[in-house]
């Protein structure tokens, strides 16, 4: 355990560095890349929560991303700039969808529970497009970055780059807490063995719904922060293929671990730009990558990491 | 002229079902069969799409397009079946999930390689052009009620193959016990390779006759592999009859709801509300439908697991 606390520590070390590196290199650009790469990182590793630790395949986790982006949206469309304010709205807002998307599908068991959550994405894709107020398609531009009364400004890339990093450890630090709970026990146990853990006494369903509810609301501040970096919120928050790219950087990184989903993140966000600089079509290699890695590379990258024996 | 206009709407309705049918099927089939969730079935759809529009242009004459368009599917679905998807039936969903959603960023992209990004406009014969009077004073696109027709034939000839042939004992036989049919002799990976082929060619079939009713683009499988997602949920994964109420339940709400429910909504909220929300609640209505089905029934309507 001590060799990879220790891989894992220079990790987060190098991400402090990232802003200094990078000034230093005169490549602003990396500031920006690496905060977008952590921002998917949170996503990533919320949908862990359900999907590694609860075996909940849940095709539809750009959902949440998209109802965090468009709280934030929609308020400072109306005004209201606080970003105490439409930060927590992002995160009721997405804790509230994840529980009627979650009350209907966790309800239902393997190709119904992925086929149900990629449609109900789609739907709230397709409001996206069809309410003309807020931009329809072509979604809106935020004009004002959510303000902190002065604290910090989201405006700052590099005030933002750390702001992104301690929330995305904090994310990382309350999966783990929750994963090693009692909570989190049920949830492991409902994945192992559903009918051992109901002859205990565990009934999965009120667990595995609250595990769902509280990823939509990790996943809804990620959908917060995206918009703030961006500055622009489209439909294509919602995109299923965002819900697959969310997905596969869990699985490229090493399902029900927590530093997985965040290596699978940098690992996938990286290669597609750095494959996205040498060629248009990077899609065309992306794909068969995507393929050999679901056939060959079953442990994902943290599965590298020394002493992954058991769970981080 | 009311009657007649839902009259017509009830025959898009009809033209889109019957072309979710066709890519419900093979989905259907192919799942229930190899239980392989697959993806890129969509993707399917957009290679058929592409290879008659090609294959009509190559040989000047629309029949032998189609024909050649529908052969390429085939191929083409065989070929990924035996590269990259055999080895996955005996792997979880996730994993087919994820290899899948690989493949439609290759083909995708690919398309857009050999094709371009535009969308393709394909030229009809003279034959399917105009229209006919079905019930007096309506006149529909010949083209359309061709579609429709085609899509009861081939909806009838694969009922007739599942339920009377040979061939559909042994599908029926592997949807219910694949260790037992390989155990008596059948060659098991022969028939998933010829089985995804068919299913394909279903696919290739749907695609090649949507491209001159929509765009022929890069892309074009997702929008309509999700609405056939939603069809065999509500008809239940696995059996085709499910697929056929499935999708023309699916086919005919969905085109009546963008036909109707913002006139209708116009009734009862004022015509600004209506007009802003019946687009939108159009959009969602089959996924409303999916939940309320599924709410009363999380199986599906037809929950057997082949017929």
């Amino acid at each position: 355990m001590r060799a990879r606390t220790l891989i894992l520590a220079a990790c987060v070390l190098l991400l402090l560095a990232v802003p200094a590196l990078a000034t230093l290199a005169k490549q602003p650009y990396y500031i920006d890349l690496i905060r977008r790469v952590m921002i998917f990182a949170i996503a990533a590793v919320s949908l862990n929560l359900i999907l590694g630790y609860g075996g909940l395949v849940s095709f539809g986790h750009a959902a949440y991303l998209g109802v965090g982006g468009y709280s934030v949206g929609i308020l400072a469309f109306y005004g209201f700039n606080s970003g105490w304010l439409q930060w927590s709205v992002a995160v009721l807002a997405s804790a509230l969808v994840a529980l009627v998307i979650g009350a209907i599908s966790v309800r239902t068991r393997g190709i119904y529970f992925i086929m149900i959550t990629l449609a109900f994405t789609q739907m709230l894709f397709y409001l996206g497009n069809s309410v003309e107020e807020y931009g329809g398609d072509d979604g809106m531009r935020l004009k004002v970055k959510s303000q902190f009364s002065g604290l910090i400004d989201l405006g700052d890339p590099v005030a933002y780059y750390y702001l992104v990093l301690a929330l995305m450890l904090a994310c990382m630090y309350v999966v783990h807490r929750l994963i090693n709970s009692r909570f989190g026990m049920v949830i492991r146990a409902a994945k192992s063995n559903e009918a051992r853990s109901r002859a205990i006494g565990f009934s999965p369903y009120p667990y595995q719904l609250a595990a769902f509810v509280i990823s939509g609301a990790l996943c809804g501040l990620a959908g917060a922060l995206l918009v703030n970096h961006t500055a622009y919120i489209t439909p294509a928050f919602m995109d299923w293929t965002r819900s697959g790219e969310i997905m596969f950087m869990v699985i490229l990184g090493g399902m029900a671990t927590v530093p997985g989903p965040a290596l699978g993140a940098f690992a996938l966000l990286i290669v597609e730009d750095l494959l996205a600089g040498w060629t248009q079509h990077w899609q065309v290699i992306l794909g068969p990558l995507l393929v050999l890695c679901v056939l060959f590379f079953r442990r994902g990258l943290a599965g590298l990491l020394p002493g992954s024996g058991k769970d981080g | 002229m009311t009657t007649v206009l839902v009259f017509e709407q009830l025959l898009n309705g009809l033209q889109f079902g019957v072309m979710l049918f066709l890519m419900a099927a093979g989905l259907t089939l192919v799942f229930g069969i190899m239980n392989l969730v697959n993806l890129a079935h969509g993707s399917l759809y957009m290679v058929g799409a592409y290879l008659t529009v090609a294959a009509v242009q190559w040989t000047g004459s629309y029949p032998l397009g189609v024909l050649l368009g529908l052969a390429g599917t085939l191929l083409v679905g065989m070929l990924v079946e035996v590269i990259a998807l055999r080895t996955l039936y005996e792997r979880d969903h996730l994993d087919q999930v994820l290899a899948t959603f690989g493949l439609i960023l290759f083909f995708n992209e690919l398309i857009a390689i050999l094709w371009g990004r535009a969308a393709l406009y394909t030229t009809l014969p003279s034959y399917l052009q105009g229209h006919i009077e079905i019930i007096p004073g309506s006149i529909y696109p010949v083209y359309r009620a061709v579609v429709i027709g085609v899509g009861l034939v081939v909806g009838a000839g694969l009922w007739y193959v599942v339920a009377k042939t040979r061939l559909g004992m042994l599908i029926r036989a592997g949807a219910s016990n694949r260790t037992m049919v390989a155990a008596l002799g059948i060659n098991i990976r022969l028939l998933y390779t010829v089985v995804f082929g068919f299913g394909a060619a279903l696919a290739g079939l749907a695609g090649l006759m949507a491209g001159p009713i929509y765009a022929v683009q890069p892309g074009m499988g997702e929008l309509i592999l999700i609405q056939v997602f939603v069809v065999i949920v509500i008809g239940g994964i696995g059996s085709i009859r499910g697929a056929l109420v499935g999708a023309l339940v699916v086919g005919i709400v969905d085109t009546l709801g963008r036909a109707f429910l913002k006139p209708l909504l116009g009734h009862f909220i004022s015509p600004p509300a209506a007009e802003a929300a019946g687009p939108a609640l159009a959009s969602m209505l089959i996924y409303l439908l999916m939940a309320l089905v599924l709410a009363v029934r999380p199986e599906g309507l037809f929950p057997a697991r082949s017929g």
